[in-house]
């Protein structure tokens, strides 16, 4: 009887776990109705729902290792884990106030996250959810408490994020959790809006919003300090109005050029990543939101901030043309490549679908429902420092 | 004396004509909701809980005069992210904004039921 049993119980495990790889797997946010769609990439279908996450607005997310686990980061200062896998929610603990983003530790096993209200980065045990480290982004003589953005991991067990209304880059290393080193960079320019790190984990550039131009740490020179790169791209002209903030990821890089967005401007900007100096801009559509490299750096892809969110533009990176502007419909919030390039997935908020694009003839290979779809994840991210 | 009530009357109209009730017809209002809850909730939260910007719940609009709320929607905030919306938004539309966000009509669950409607902003004037 109790061997039965046992049998049993190992052909539900079995069943239960189901024999899947997850490397096509990936998750779209439905920003509206606390819910994520588990999605595959290798016949581009919807495996199911995943609900009860909270205020998805602006949620985004970060992989385990293993690719089963998926840590959703909603606007509520909710924290999820779900199992993408077996598509159900594990563990949901409200962390703060008012959350904006979050990373995983290069061993897997811290996930930081970057609030808002109370600013600071809150950082949890990626097994249980529980709190292993709080870091408050205190700032100035009085005790005030910054709002933190661009929150990345980077080798060395180190997360590195940036102060909105504090103008400071802090470099946090991890190897002992219980005591954190704090390594703090000050007036690194007005008001940084979101940070990148270079794919092999030197370079930290966070945007700023109350300058033109970026502040850039190299990671192996930590003592040389932040540089102000791309000073004054704007040449003082009058901005134009921001009606959306951009943002800025690792996968800007192709090549010897970075491409990320202007501020205020209807430009992406082109920096040679050898001298870290502007190598040209081009004139876009509307306000860049995501400029992304497809993966294998040949074109870069951008979408825009209201009112002009219903277009999609491409650039060739050698020529620095255009070659292809898409209006797949209002409110393309965010884009996804494959992880070898050959399609790319965009979220089309206000038609409730999302359509997966050819990179290279761009015709629209296929088009699913999705609630009000923002972020699109693929389980590769599990992979990718800064990601 | 009749007469001084009438120019004191007409006095006050002048004064408070940009606080009267904004008319704006369903469609648009149905727009209008959604453009906040999905637009402005990029910075303020699609719950107006606040984000990068701050939380428009009515216990703090509430007090603000509501043309200074309407100034800010059209016209921006300067030294902060708040940027002019006049291009997208009339005068009569940040009104109605205003109203909805003071007097806390702009539930997210009333917010809910209006999924389906989307806006047709004009182009930028630029």
């Amino acid at each position: 009887m109790f061997r039965l049993i046992l049998i049993s119980v190992a052909l539900l495990w079995s069943l239960n776990t189901a024999a899947r790889g997850t490397g096509d797997l990936g998750l779209v946010i439905e920003r509206a109705d606390g819910s994520i769609q588990v999605i595959e990439t290798s016949t581009n279908s919807s495996l199911g729902r995943i609900e009860g996450l909270g205020d998805l607005s602006h949620a985004s997310a970060v992989y385990s290792r293993d690719e089963q686990f998926a840590y959703i980061f909603g606007r509520d200062g909710g924290l999820s884990k779900v199992d993408i896998i077996n598509k159900k929610l594990v563990k949901r603990v409200m962390q703060s106030g008012n959350s904006i983003g979050g990373a995983i530790s290069q061993d897997g096993r811290l996930v930081a996250v970057s609030n808002y209200k109370p600013g600071g980065v809150k950082i949890f045990d990626a097994e249980t959810l529980a709190l292993v480290a709080d870091i408050p982004a205190t700032y100035g003589n009085d005790g005030l408490l910054s709002k933190v953005i661009g929150l990345v991991d980077a080798p060395g067990q180190k997360f590195i994020f940036s102060l909105w209304d504090a103008d400071e880059i802090w470099v946090a290393d991890l190897s002992d959790v219980s005591k954190p080193k704090i390594t703090k960079f000050k007036d690194i320019g007005r008001n940084p809006y979101d940070a990148l790190i270079t794919p092999d984990g030197r370079y930290y550039i966070a945007g700023l919003f109350g300058e033109d131009g970026m502040a850039m740490l190299d990671l192996w020179n930590l003592d040389a300090g932040v540089k102000r790169i791309l000073d004054g791209y704007g040449k003082g002209e009058l901005k134009l109005p921001v009606y959306k903030m951009p943002h800025l990821e690792g996968w800007a890089i192709a090549g010897n050029f970075a491409f990320v967005p202007a501020v205020g401007r209807h430009e992406v900007l082109v920096i040679n990543t050898l001298d870290w100096t502007e190598a040209g801009r081009i004139k876009v559509h509307g306000q860049p939101v995501f400029v992304m490299a497809r993966p294998d750096g040949r074109n870069v892809w951008v979408n825009f901030a209201v009112p002009h969110n219903d277009t999609l533009q491409v650039i060739d990176t050698q020529s620095l043309d255009i070659i292809k502007t898409l209006t797949p419909g209002k409110g393309v919030l965010h884009m996804e490549f494959e992880p070898r390039g050959g399609q790319v997935w965009a979220s089309v908020r206000d038609e409730d679908r999302i359509a997966v694009f050819n990179t290279d003839t761009f015709e629209q290979l296929t088009t699913f429902p999705a609630k009000k779809p923002s972020g699109i994840f693929f389980t590769s991210r599990a992979h990718r420092t800064g990601l | 004396m009749k007469k001084m009530f009438y120019i004191f009357g007409l006095l006050a109209v002048q004064i408070f004509a940009p606080t009267a009730i904004a008319e704006v017809d369903t469609a648009r209002q149905n727009e209008l909701l959604y453009f906040v809850k999905h637009d402005c909730g990029s910075c303020h939260g699609m719950t107006l809980k606040g984000g990068l910007g701050p939380a428009l719940l009515p216990e703090t609009l509430s007090a603000q005069p509501k043309d200074y709320l309407v100034t800010t929607i059209l016209e921006g905030r300067k030294n902060t992210a708040m940027p002019p919306w006049k291009t997208m938004l009339s005068h009569e539309d940040a009104s109605w904004i205003a109203e909805q966000l003071q007097s806390g009509e702009m539930q997210p669950t009333e917010l809910a039921k209006n999924k389906q409607s989307t806006i047709n902003p004009p182009e930028l004037k630029q």
